[in-house]
């Protein structure tokens, strides 16, 4: 088990005061502190090795690519995925905007079918109703627990785990029954990468996307894993310096995997600190961060259900746990939380097709991570029933 | 605490004005598409041009509920210019508390509503 009291020692900013009270942060969903070891790489990089990367010959230049680079090693271990299979983009959305793009207009035609689960972050959404538009494709909504397949399915795009009930799919089926079909999977892994092992050779999918700020990295770094044999079978999705071989007058080719992915000067100083977060969750383990959400779930589920003005969205162990009010709307809970000093969030989570099948317009979401304790919830608890004595 | 004064209260859990009106000539819907608040503004205007009834239909959270029912309060006896050239500040005024940045937009539906309303009067 992990000891959270300590850890949140490393996370300078959860010594912040917010109206007078103790900062207790239960946003993690939406993205997480950061460690002062991550802190200290960023400053690190700006006073120490600030290059551009590759094709350097001088030292610095040299250093930040090597770092650069470890950092793609790191990544690629930490899903045990091959390094040449690991595309550093801004966040999940660019990751799955490139495959859209790159992947989606090369393949997709019209007849095909793209199927996304209704659990789905808009991000993973969006993206794939314009591109069936563009292709002439259809796109296929899933119910949730509904695994079923169109026969001309040829992508499905689906979240490991849902940001507003910590939900996760049967992704095992989901695979075998894409494969039955030839076609390809696209996992959403940003809530849960930074939560609970992921093995991309085990779970066998073709892409998985996730972001560094939802697991203790820097924004403006996101992860786009895809499988070698498709990355090299692809167009790039920007083109400009770096991801270039031979640039002709009025022609040019690509460079190899993962390069001809990553064009223009990349978020050098962001993917380098980025390790350290990886070097973080690796040292306490993820096996403890899920077994302490886990009890902090149980612990918060039991306190919460106690009102019977609550109404909870949320899955078993699941690190995030959405809620509603009879006698109060989401933003108006969240206002009282934030009088009380606790970080919560409020709003539709950009799922509005799970909002609908929720049939709320809203709900307040509290979501955990390793620095958050039992105290924590106690807190959320006290602004919980300041809520009522308002509302009620 | 500060923000959910008594008289926001009271407004939120006994709102003033809320019914549809058939026969307004100004109507309006309005979201707040990042909670899924909404709001309805309906405008019935006199023989001299100027609103005899304000109400307004609609469901969200406490502030943008209160703001867009003492707005509805206000309206009676103003012309269509008049209700164009309202401030933002009549519904801060109105409601009386600091509006955080993260509750402006809430604050603001009603009025956003009241104008759109407006704007879609033929001349």
């Amino acid at each position: 088990m992990l000891d959270a009291k300590k850890l949140k020692s490393q996370f300078p900013i959860l010594k912040r005061e917010i109206k007078g009270k103790a900062l207790v942060y239960l946003d993690n969903a939406a993205t997480t502190q950061k460690p002062h070891s991550v802190i200290k790489a960023l400053t690190d990089y700006y006073e120490n090795i600030n290059a551009n990367v590759h094709r350097g010959i001088h030292t610095l230049s040299e250093e930040a690519t090597e770092e650069y680079e470890q950092t793609r090693n790191a990544v690629a271990e930490f899903i045990n995925a091959k390094e040449e299979e690991i595309v550093f983009t801004r966040n999940t959305t660019e990751s799955v905007n490139l495959i859209a793009r790159s992947w989606g207009d090369k393949y997709l035609k019209e007849g095909d079918v793209i199927v996304v689960s209704a659990l789905e972050h808009h991000s993973n959404l969006v993206p794939w109703q314009t591109l069936a538009k563009r292709s002439g494709a259809m796109l296929h909504m899933l119910e949730p627990g509904d695994y079923r397949l169109p026969a001309q399915t040829k992508l499905v795009a689906i979240t490991s785990m849902s940001n507003v009930t910590g939900e996760k799919p049967d992704l095992k089926t989901v695979v075998a029954n894409a494969r039955a079909l030839k076609a390809l999977v696209f996992v959403d892994a940003a809530q849960s990468v930074g939560h609970e092992k992921t093995d991309v050779q085990e779970l066998d999918c073709d892409f998985l996307a996730f972001s560094a700020h939802k697991m203790l990295g820097p924004t403006g770094v996101g992860v786009l894993y895809a499988k070698s044999e498709i990355l090299k079978n692809i167009e790039p999705y920007q083109y400009g310096g770096g991801m270039i071989k031979v640039v002709e007058d009025l022609s040019s080719t690509w460079a190899d995997i993962p390069g001809k992915f990553e064009a223009g000067t990349p978020n050098i100083a962001d993917v380098i600190a980025f390790r350290k977060a990886l070097e973080f969750l690796t040292e306490i383990g993820l096996e403890n961060i899920q077994a302490h959400e886990k009890m902090l779930h149980e612990y918060a589920v039991e306190k919460f259900s106690t009102h019977p003005e609550v109404t909870l969205y949320t899955s078993p162990g699941s690190p995030v746990i959405s809620f509603t009010l009879d006698c109060a709307h989401p933003h108006d809970i969240a206002s009282v939380f934030n009088e009380e000093g606790v970080a919560i969030r409020a709003g539709h989570h950009c799922c509005q097709p799970l909002m609908r099948r929720l049939k709320v317009p809203a709900t307040a979401r509290i979501s955990f991570y390793l620095y958050n304790t039992t105290e924590d919830i106690d807190r959320a608890e006290i602004a919980l029933k300041k809520v009522i004595s308002i509302f009620k | 605490m500060d923000l959910y004064s008594e008289i926001i209260l009271d407004y939120y859990k006994n709102p003033r004005n809320k019914e549809k009106q058939a026969d307004a000539q100004a109507h309006a819907i309005e979201h707040n598409p990042s909670c899924g608040d909404i709001i309805e503004i309906f405008l019935h205007f006199d023989g001299a041009g100027k609103v005899d009834k304000a109400t307004y239909e609609g469901n969200g959270c406490a502030i943008s509920q209160a703001a867009t029912s003492m707005l509805t309060e206000e309206l009676p006896g103003k012309s269509k210019e008049e209700i164009a050239n309202l401030d933002n500040q009549l519904i801060y005024d109105l409601l009386g508390v600091p509006i955080s940045p993260g509750r402006v937009k809430c604050a603001l539906l009603g009025l956003v509503a009241v104008s759109s309303a407006i704007n879609n009067l033929k001349p």
